[in-house]
């Protein structure tokens, strides 16, 4: 166990899993707050999809990625404006369509009966230094937005409508916030996979909130939590030899049930 | 237009259609400094969508919103779901879009009657404290009107009474116009200038004791609401012994 941390690959796949866990923490919290857990899902999906698209022309896979993403934001910003459906049901078809059109083209280059796991469920393990610069950048620039549009992401959190009577400038925080998922998304895909982004995104923020009373604190404990849980399921991968992004995940899950344990005060 | 003079938020010929519904149907409402206007009317009259007209929260189909350059809006929102999600205490909640100092937020919550619940965790507040902290919210921005959408909605009888008192001291203090969505007739009709009945479209305004005597009111109401009220205002006239003078004027058409 000791030894392994001696390893190189795996002190970039620390060093990466920390990067993410930095940004997963604060945004996840808005995820929880405003209930856009299947927004940030469908989002992922939508990398898939970038992905395939990235493989196809050549180009760059978290470009690629970021781009599918910060569109599918776009599109589902304009079909809610629509109003013809519910925001659920529009995600529901935004989703599991992305997710066929990238399991689809990504199928096309990799062939129909190759395995995509990697992708679906990250490879944090074979991160290369490039990976973790890229992590460290994009997670920098998420924070950094992040600080930027945080009074006004409170306020909109809190009550949308109350926020623009008051001149809060909705539509363009929101899409500076759909920006930052995307950007988040792509960030993280080889790390913990697209089909568990989400939960990493939401499961850390659930289970700061019990443990802060201002939206600042609990941003710091989610940030610190999925922190914890990148260790820790690196640490069950290294040991047990399990794969890497789920046991990321499981740690989350387990510290969540721990922190069950406390009263909510507030 | 002369009516419109002197207003410090109106509409003009307001009207709005969502998929070939008429919501609002030219509507002309004035709101002037010190003045407390109430919109009343049925479910579903375009009450609370006439409100997020005039505050630019909804876009007209035609027909306009006039505000005074620069005017300062306090709102109160008719539904404040509580987002037990967000951690806040009172005196965040007071501070989201604002950056007020120690010495307001005291002297806000003072004067909406909740000091005591500064530290208070918004999610533990009572559906009554709820619309206090927000009224006190709203008068952090030191409004020249206040925009309240059903303010007694989720507070009890008692309550109701209170806080249209807080309603009408808030007046007198601060001097600012008042716009008021409710369907309390009872309380409207004791503390309003202005009656606004709307229907989709006003079907009758004017002080409070013109409107209940309108025939329109009586379709839109009942015959027994416009008695009840009726009756209640003159009860209410024989309970205290300063107020509005056009109670005692019914009283003589008694």
């Amino acid at each position: 166990m000791l030894d392994i941390l001696a390893e190189p690959f795996f002190q970039r796949a620390i060093l990466a899993g920390l990067g993410i866990a930095l940004v997963a923490g604060p945004v996840g919290c808005f995820i929880v707050w405003r209930r856009m857990a299947y927004f940030g899902e469908t989002l992922a999906n939508s990398g898939l999809f970038g992905v395939g698209l990235g493989l196809i022309l050549g180009v760059s896979l978290t470009l690629g990625a970021v781009v599918v993403a910060v569109a599918t934001a776009l599109l589902l910003l304009v079909l809610r404006k629509q109003r013809a459906l519910a925001t659920d049901t529009l995600l529901g078809i935004l989703s599991h369509t992305a997710l066929a059109l990238g399991l689809i083209t990504v199928g096309l280059v990799t062939g129909a009966a190759s395995n995509n796991m990697e992708l679906l469920f990250g490879d944090i393990l074979t991160v290369t230094t490039t990976d973790v610069m890229i992590v460290w950048g994009g997670a920098i620039l998420v924070l950094a937005m992040l600080t930027f549009l945080w009074r006004d992401l409170i306020a909109i959190s809190v009550h949308e409508e109350l926020a623009r009577a008051e001149g809060v400038q909705v539509e363009r925080v929101e899409l500076g916030f759909i920006l930052l998922i995307a950007l988040m998304t792509a960030i993280s895909m080889k790390i913990v996979g697209l089909l568990l982004i989400t939960a990493l995104l939401v499961i850390p923020a659930a289970a700061a909130r019990r443990l802060a009373a201002t939206p600042e604190r609990m941003a710091v404990v989610a940030a610190m939590i999925a922190g914890l849980a990148v260790l820790g399921g690196l640490a069950l991968s290294a040991t047990a030899n399990t794969i890497s992004g789920p046991s990321v995940v499981l740690a989350a899950g387990l510290l969540f049930v721990l922190t069950l344990a406390k009263r909510q005060t507030n | 237009m002369l009516k419109a003079q002197g207003a410090l938020l109106s509409s003009r010929d307001a009207t709005l259609v969502i998929g070939g519904r008429t919501i609002l149907d030219q509507v002309n409402i004035d709101v002037r400094s010190g003045e407390i206007v109430t919109v009343i009317g049925p479910n579903g009259a375009g009450k609370s969508t006439l409100v997020r007209c005039m505050l630019g929260l909804q876009p007209l189909t035609s027909g306009k919103i006039v505000r005074r350059a620069k005017l300062r809006v306090g709102y109160v929102p008719q539904r404040f779901p509580l987002t037990p999600n967000v951690p806040l205490d009172l005196r965040r909640l007071l501070s989201l879009t604002l950056k007020p100092s120690e010495t307001e937020i005291d002297q806000a919550l003072a004067e909406t009657g909740i000091g005591h619940l500064k530290g208070a965790s918004v999610s533990s507040l009572s559906g009554g404290e709820l619309q206090r902290a927000l009224l006190a919210r709203a008068l952090l921005r030191k409004p020249e009107i206040l925009v309240l959408d059903e303010p007694v909605q989720a507070v009890d009888f008692l309550g109701e009474t209170r806080m249209y008192e807080l309603i009408s001291a808030i007046r007198k203090h601060h001097g600012c116009g008042i716009l008021m969505v409710s369907h309390d007739l009872h309380m409207v009709m004791a503390e309003s200038d202005h009656v606004v009945c709307l229907n989709g479209h006003v079907c009758c305004e004017g002080g409070p004791i013109k409107v209940q005597q309108d025939p329109e009111f009586a379709k839109l109401f009942g015959p027994s609401a416009a008695r009840m009220i009726a009756a209640y205002t003159h009860h209410h006239d024989h309970d205290h012994e300063s107020h509005d003078h056009h109670l005692h004027h019914q009283d003589h058409k008694h």
